[in-house]
């Protein structure tokens, strides 16, 4: 049987016509308006409490609709964007030092390695502008200057200073602003919140999303929930690969569950690793730990010249260190895109120079900057990232240079929407990191915050109106025949975890699930490898619906229940990752073909065949169906990605 | 190492609890604490027995979804840490470790380790905000902050809302929470409109959960994995003081 079959290419992606700087005026002129007395009549559900969910869900309060919020944690403020750390992009051009809306755009698409929508991206960079202000006007403490103005870092993939922080918590703090909206809002009664929620399916009703079926995680209590039109804000699925800078919770379940009743999923093999995580330390662990790419700004990353040399760093002298990021790529150094300084890392240690152990990691080094700008400078703008990384390896990086190593981060696919963020289903709207939207094949650094507060605080609020203000929104009950069906097929799934009653644990699949998608559909990917991946996906989702156990019932907080639905789905996710991949056979941004590169190692992109989005129809007991979304460049010139 | 484990079960809100014992060998000192203790629901799955509900999410200090008493201390023995950021190198073979979970009027247990902290969201609720709805910003320049007051604004800001504090003071109080909330937004310029109003009502919703007063012991600035200032909580009360009487007057 194939592997897959190929669709209709996707016609319309709702993009305005017009010269890109207008098109998003166009299209906020052009959506229909819902009269505010009307709004409280619309209900929307908001799964996600992010930094698209938590903004989204506050903005569509303050507008008068009625909101209800989901998240899984016990509290709103807990969604993973609270991790983020480094920053995030504005091309409020406040350094003089040349940026602009334009230049953001460009960067974004040309980091993106041309496998983005030009509509989307720009749309993204004028929006940026709007964020800073929002946020600040909100209480964010952004770093400043003493003359009391904002500050601003540079980040990998640019040539400008545009990227706003926080000491080394700048999600922390920007989604504790979202939050805070969120939490005045339900408040203003205009937010019902339901946390320790999880949503498990999508209920989809005379073809348009219309609620969803969700458990009470502490009761363990199975309902149904109904709205005018569900948003996805539900973050990204890198935890396929067990192991991963994301918390223990993020999954793919509720996009997951969207793509099996209808909504396309898009480049699902678009992944990024990021260059600079704390290594592994053994077989019991159970996450890995980002310590931000704004340590590249003044870190200097280097390797040893001998394989296998066995002294410790400071023994080793400066002639026989390779500084193998400024050797390679002089203009950018160290702050090349992610995907170029992971892949290096890799290439390193693969030729036997790595350090630390297993020879899996490479030296992050501080002494020069030290030097430099003394200490004191040094531990303003890294301290808390320094005690992070002694806390975690038991190594005070002011005295021997840190070890990294690259670890999956974050995920560039997502469901597929269209300009407005609406996906296949009518109804169902997919932000921030749960869509595919705005950054090709490669993600910059401090682009997803600013992504997700895009999305949430101002284009969905927008292009939501224009679907709320036509639709027919007969009333929705939990009798529904679809609402029945959706909430007894979930009963039905739950109840088959808890009796198969088997011998091996959820965690102990999760992690072999997550060693063959690394070892396969990591930082380089083969035909053979990926087709062997297949295989043993199959193979190992087999012996899981056999063998696993979840013990407890069904009527309580059972945590081991939980992973059961997560890991579930990430097996039928993880061999469309590797499918998708397969069939890429072009090198593209986080994407590395084995098969197609330059003589000199770089990825080889082939635009004659792959200028487009791969789009996946769930495709039930049959394979799944490829549907193309054509990419023109209208704006920015294809290149081959030079960062040399 | 091998270590004795004393962990608190309790199946619901409504039932009986107690202390059960657990032996666990072959713990790496690289081990955070939370990988100990999957380690150990593993084996309890693989017996047959219910593994032991703990709260946790990001698994790198910064959600404040973690918690735990050990060994009578938040988050246990290391100073500005959380639980998933507590290693096992800071304990030795051989060790009897007490696992309990926050307990605190404010904070009712739902299973075993785990509580309920929506009480926190409740104080936020009351006004730990500026009002500034989406889009009615002025530019982010418009209005320079001195660098000291965003500094301090911001080391007030980095509370993970975990709950330690309360779990570590005597009279269960929410105090260290709810300054740090009225520091953080009553340091800036945009904060100032509300600021009044922000703390009455942030110190009304505190009271109403069921968190107990401050009576200056200081545990939950020892306990914070943050280290939020115990001078916060001399700020909320200057601040609720002249609220107070510019409010009745
Ligand atoms: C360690 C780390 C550092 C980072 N640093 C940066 C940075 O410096 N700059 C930058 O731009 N980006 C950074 N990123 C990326 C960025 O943080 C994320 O892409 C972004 O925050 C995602 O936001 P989100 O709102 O889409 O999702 P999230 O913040 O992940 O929120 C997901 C929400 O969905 C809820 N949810 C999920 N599934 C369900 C379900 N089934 N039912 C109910 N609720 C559900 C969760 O409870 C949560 O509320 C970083 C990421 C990581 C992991
Ligand atoms: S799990 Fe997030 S702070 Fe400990």
């Amino acid at each position: 049987m194939n592997l897959y079959t190929e669709g209709d290419p996707i016609a319309d992606t709702k993009a305005p016509e017009g010269p890109i700087e207008t098109r998003w005026d166009t299209r906020r002129f052009e959506a229909k308006l819902v009269n505010p007395a009307n709004r409280r009549k619309r209900t929307v559900i908001v799964v996600g409490t992010g930094l698209a969910g938590g903004s989204a869900a506050a903005t569509l309060g303050e507008a008068g609709y009625h909101v209800k919020s989901y998240c899984y944690q016990d509290s709103p403020r807990r969604a993973h964007s609270i991790a983020a750390q480094g920053g995030i992009n504005a091309a409020k051009n406040y350094r003089n030092d040349g940026d602009s809306v334009h230049r953001l755009f460009y960067d974004t698409v040309k980091g993106g390695d041309f496998r983005s929508r030009e509509s989307n991206v720009h749309r993204l960079a004028q929006v940026s502008v709007e964020i800073i202000d929002q946020c600040v006007a909100q209480g964010v403490p952004f770093a400043r200057e003493y003359g009391g103005l904002l500050d601003n870092r540079s980040f990998g993939g640019a040539q400008v200073s545009r990227t706003f922080y926080a000491r080394g918590q700048t999600g922390q703090q920007l989604l504790l602003g979202a939050y805070q909206a969120l939490e005045r809002q339900v408040a203003a009664g205009t937010v019902e919140m339901h946390a320790r929620h999880e949503m498990l399916d999508l209920i989809v009703v005379d073809g348009k999303a219309r609620g969803i079926v969700v458990r009470d995680l502490v009761t363990g209590e199975i309902t149904t929930d109904f709205a005018d039109a569900v948003v996805l804000a539900s973050g990204g699925y890198g935890n396929v690969f067990f192991l991963s800078t994301n918390a223990k919770g993020c999954n793919v379940t509720a996009t997951w569950r969207a793509h099996r009743k209808g909504a396309l999923f898009a480049n699902p093999c678009f992944t990024q690793i990021h260059p600079t995580c704390i290594p592994q330390s053994g077989e019991h662990q159970s996450k890995l730990t980002l310590m931000s790419e704004s340590l590249r700004n003044d870190g200097r990353v280097w390797v040893p010249k001998e394989k296998g040399d066995p002294r410790p760093a400071n023994e080793i002298p400066e002639d026989e260190r390779d500084y193998y990021l400024e050797r390679i790529y002089p203009s950018f150094g160290n702050l090349v895109p992610r995907d170029i300084a992971s892949r290096a890392a890799k290439n390193v240690c693969d030729e036997g120079r790595g350090v630390g152990p297993g020879g899996l990691g490479v030296y992050l080094d501080f002494a020069d900057a030290i030097a430099r700008l003394g200490q004191d400078a040094v531990e303003a703008k890294y301290g808390n990232l320094f005690e992070m990384y002694e806390r975690i390896t038991g190594e005070d990086p002011n005295k021997v240079p840190m070890r990294i190593y690259p670890a999956v981060h974050y995920t560039m696919g997502g469901l597929w929407v269209d300009y407005d963020l609406q996906s296949t289903i009518p109804g169902l709207f997919v932000v921030g990191e749960a869509n595919f939207s705005d950054h090709g094949a490669n993600r910059l650094g401090a682009s997803a915050l600013m992504q997700g507060l895009a999305d949430g605080y101002f284009v969905l609020p927008n292009t939501i109106n224009d679907y709320l203000a036509t639709g027919d929104f007969t009333p929705v009950t939990e009798e529904h025949p679809a609402a029945v069906e959706a909430r007894s097929a979930v009963e039905e799934r739950i109840n088959r975890f808890l009796s198969i009653d088997g011998d091996r644990t959820v965690d102990s699949f999760h992690r072999e699930l997550g060693r063959i998608m690394w070892d396969y559909c990591g930082m380089e990917r083969t035909d053979e490898g990926l087709r062997k991946a297949i295989e043993l996906i199959r193979g190992l989702r087999e012996e899981f619906w056999r063998r696993v156990k979840v013990p407890g019932s069904g009527d309580d907080l059972n945590q081991a229940l939980e992973k059961a639905g997560r890991v579930a789905d990430f097996f039928e996710l993880a061999e469309l990752m590797c499918i998708d991949a397969l069939h890429r056979t072009e090198s593209c941004g986080g994407h590395f073909r084995g098969e197609s590169q330059t003589p000199d190692g770089e990825a080889l992109r082939d635009d004659e065949n792959f200028s487009y989005v791969a789009a996946w129809e769930w495709g039930g007991d049959q394979p799944p169906v490829l549907h193309k979304e054509d990419l023109t460049f209208e704006y920015v010139h294809l290149v081959q990605r030079s960062y040399k | 190492m091998n270590l004795t484990l004393r962990i608190w079960r309790q199946h619901g809100p409504e039932e009986k609890g107690r202390m059960v014992k657990y032996r666990v060998e072959d713990v790496s000192p690289d081990m955070s604490f939370l990988e100990m203790l999957d380690m150990l629901n593993e084996e309890l799955t693989l017996a047959g027995d219910e593994p032991v509900a703990f709260d946790h999410d990001c698994r790198e200090g910064i959600c404040g979804m973690c918690s735990l008493m050990i060994n009578g201390s938040a988050h246990g023995p290391e100073r500005a840490t959380t639980t998933c950021q507590l290693h096992m190198r800071h304990f030795n073979d051989g060790d009897t470790i007490d696992i309990e979970p926050w307990r605190a009027r404010a904070f009712p247990v739902v299973k075993d380790l785990v509580v309920d902290r929506s009480s926190f969201d409740r104080i936020i609720q009351a006004g730990g905000y500026i009002s500034a709805p989406t889009g009615s910003a002025p530019d982010a320049h418009a209005t320079p902050v001195p660098k000291a007051d965003a500094d301090a604004a911001f080391e007030a800001a980095t509370c993970i809302g975990c709950g330690a504090c309360v779990a570590a003071c005597p009279n269960g109080s929410g105090m260290l929470f709810t300054a740090a909330k009225v520091t953080h937004l009553g340091l800036l310029p945009q904060g100032q409109p509300e600021r009044d109003e922000r703390v009455l009502n942030m110190i009304h919703a505190h009271d109403d959960a069921g968190f107990g007063g401050c009576t200056n012991t200081g545990e939950c600035h020892e306990v914070c994995p943050k280290g939020i200032p115990l001078a916060s909580i001399g700020r909320l009360n200057r601040d609720f003081l002249k609220a107070s009487r510019s409010i009745s007057r």
